[in-house]
């Protein structure tokens, strides 16, 4: 370590987030002057090439953005389409696809709490290391994952771009026979390894630090997010999908390949799980609500350390929902709608696991796409999360470079970012001079 | 190559979703197993902790984009026993080698207001335009049980075999009624390459060629095939030019499609 007053420091790519990304920070004397999340996973021009595509192709072709949340992808595009295409599905096939995404939901919390997020707390440089002696917690871990893999194999196909979406619905609707066995033998048991989920995280040690940024999150008056909703924000901005761009601009560093988003007139905001459970706690299910409060969770939660908590609690809540559904499942008939194709413009919003995830496509009469527009999750959060790490930064300028930097990997997959999806990873450099 | 008791395992990413690499992660059964006989030495999407080089099996995702990619290519080359690629934009340029049919830099001004801040090559190109690969895992993404099979063949000293034959035959094998002879769905299964055990057409949708080609396909009968299914010369066209637009199989078949 160099003299406090004038050090840099460089660390290789960070890990246990998905994608390419580097952290720069910049200390001037006693002050933190500059933030830099640099994300340099290399652009992949997705909403280039969608233009010529067909109307019924963004789902599959988008669901490549994305290996971790597909659904979010394929759910956001087809309500785009089905939006510009004056279409909207039935209930059954809408509940179909809320039960794929709880299964999303489900692996891909399982995999942030257990396999990315939870080594931090405990002092692990990764799963493998954290099992030699926290076996229990790993399988647990790696059997809910599993559990949420088994609802994306058997509604969606497989677990990574399912093949079973399409613009209007499903090819094919499982049995429900299949879906009770589904329940009956894995989710069930699932469900009680996402509430011992929360019980364990509730316990981990959360550094004194809260955030007071905007939250955007998608509501919905009767049911806790997923499949769709309106955007509102804890400042009690609300507004129209169909608006969301009016509301959500986009703006470019040259230290990013990830666009960065802000609410007009307002600037930084945050998505994700602790604006979700803030603006919609209420409609959680029962045994997610009694496992929030029993783990401390109270109105908001503005800790960011503590969105892993927050996933826990939605894994509870997405396995009840999926018995839920599975419970009153019958087979849509049919399975899908006919899209035809119309000119005009869609507008479509999911709550990815990361946050809402905004499409938007326009079609000429044919249906072929003539312009698309894709805002990700992590690309409205960077902002925030450069906001954040300064302030968190400031606050421990008398920590070790080392521990510095550890704790600011930390800090950084507080949000799960999810790098491949924001441009359409990370290695840290903290600079003291 | 020689598996030394515990081989050592990296896993790298290039342009890509990161999905090729999670369904290493996605073992859910055998993931615990594996590391007991396997020292996952680079895997920053699992771990913070890096073993260095040389590593004797490293595991390719993504594909070439950036100068800096070109250089970092080679270098793992270099420390790596076997290079196994993984997926569809390692063996082909995925689906971001749509590019490579259009001008980058209308790409970028479509997606950046500053094109300026974005460092990127004319064309996304598979790992084996820039070293030698040792094996192809086919996919997009890849097929669970290949990979677990192609480790631990790996583990057992056996060369990995990977079947080249079409969807068709898993069709066959799984007894899923033809979905073009009977329901007259467009299907890509006759040209593709199988090991995804033949999912789409169990689904009742036809086969969208994921897997990209296999082993010396009739394109030829299958264009005709797409046409008489009532496809226009710009679907069939389209259909070839997705996920594995770039490999020189379906490249040919896209360009054929559009004459007919």
């Amino acid at each position: 370590m160099s003299h406090r007053n004038d050090r840099s420091l460089r660390v290789g790519a960070l890990a246990r987030v998905e994608g390419e990304g580097a952290m720069h920070v910049r200390v001037d004397g006693a002050t933190v002057t500059d933030v830099q999340l640099r994300i340099y996973e290399p652009p992949r021009f997705f909403e280039a090439f969608l233009r010529g595509r067909g109307h019924l192709e963004p789902p599959d072709i988008t669901a490549r953005i994305c290996g971790i949340c597909p659904v979010a992808y394929q759910m956001s595009a087809c309500l785009a389409i089905e939006d510009a295409c004056g279409v909207r599905v039935s209930e059954p096939v809408a509940e179909l696809r809320r039960l794929l995404y709880c299964g999303e939901w489900v692996a891909s919390h399982a995999l942030h709490v257990y396999l990315l997020h939870a080594p931090d707390f405990l002092g692990y440089p990764g799963v493998v290391e954290m099992a030699r002696s926290h076996r229990d917690a790993v399988e647990r871990g790696l059997a809910l994952k599993k559990a949420g893999n088994a609802i994306l194999e058997l509604v969606g196909g497989r677990a990574i771009h399912p093949i079973n979406v399409r613009v209007g619905g499903f090819y094919h609707a499982p049995s429900p026979d299949e879906l009770r066995a589904l329940a009956r033998d894995t989710l069930r048991p699932a469900l009680d390894h996402a509430l011992a989920t929360v019980d364990w995280v509730a316990g981990f040690p959360f550094p004194d630090f809260t955030v007071d940024h905007e939250l955007l999150a998608l509501t919905d008056p009767d049911r806790y997010p997923i499949d769709r909703g309106e955007p509102r924000t804890s400042a009690g901005r609300s507004f129209r999908v169909r608006d969301f761009e009016h509301h959500i601009v986009e703006t470019q560093a040259a230290h990013s390949t990830a666009l960065h988003a802000g609410l007009a007139g307002a600037g930084k905001y945050l998505t994700g799980p602790l604006a979700r459970y803030t603006l919609n706690h209420a409609a959680l299910s029962p045994p997610a609500r009694r496992a929030a409060t029993a783990a401390g969770l109270g109105e908001r939660c503005d800790n960011p350390f503590r969105s892993i908590v927050v996933r826990a609690v939605e894994m509870v809540h997405a396995l009840d929902e999926a018995l839920r559904i599975i419970e009153a499942y019958e087979p849509p008939a049919p399975p899908h709608l006919a899209v035809p194709p119309r000119a005009g413009i869609g507008y479509g919003a999911t709550e990815a696991p990361r946050g809402t995830l905004f499409h938007r496509y326009e079609l000429d009469a044919a249906g072929t796409v003539v312009s698309a527009r894709i805002v990700p999750p992590t690309a409205q959060n960077q902002p925030s999360i450069e906001d954040d790490l300064r302030r968190y930064v400031q606050d421990r300028l008398d920590l070790d470079d080392e521990r510095l930097t550890s704790q600011c990997e930390q800090a950084i997959r507080n949000y799960d970012p999810c790098i491949s999806c924001a441009t359409h990873f990370l290695d840290l450099t903290v600079e003291r001079r | 190559m020689t598996v030394t008791a515990r081989p050592k395992l990296a896993v790298w990413k290039f342009a890509s979703c990161d999905g090729c690499q999670l369904t290493l992660l996605d073992c859910e059964d055998e993931l615990l197993p594996l590391s007991e006989h396997v020292d996952i030495a680079h895997f920053l999407e699992a771990s913070s902790a890096v073993v260095e080089g040389p590593y004797d099996v490293s595991l390719v995702e993504g594909s070439v984009t950036t100068q800096d990619d070109v250089e970092r290519i080679h270098r793992i080359r270099e420390q790596s026993g076997m290079l196994i690629t993984i997926g569809a934009c390692a063996n082909a340029g995925g689906v971001q080698a749509l590019r490579n049919f259009a001008d980058v830099q209308e790409f970028r001004s479509v997606v950046y207001a500053r094109p300026q801040y974005v460092a990127t090559l004319a064309e996304s190109t598979p790992i084996s335009a820039h070293v030698r690969v040792d094996l192809e895992l086919p996919g997009c993404p890849i097929d669970r049980r290949q990979l677990i099979g192609v480790l631990t063949a790996l583990l057992a000293g056996r060369r990995p075999g990977l079947p080249v034959h079409s969807v068709c035959q898993e069709c066959k094998l799984r007894g899923t009624t033809c979905v073009t002879v009977a329901q007259g769905i467009p299907c890509l299964g006759p040209v593709t390459r199988a090991g995804c055990g033949a999912l789409c057409p169990a689904y009742g949708r036809g086969c969208y060629g994921c897997f990209g080609p296999m082993a010396k396909p009739n394109t030829d009968a299958m264009v005709a095939s797409l046409r008489s299914l009532g496809m226009s010369p710009a679907d069939v066209a389209r259909v070839f030019r997705t996920f594995h637009a770039a490999k020189p199989e379906f490249r040919a078949a896209a360009e054929q499609g559009e004459r007919r």
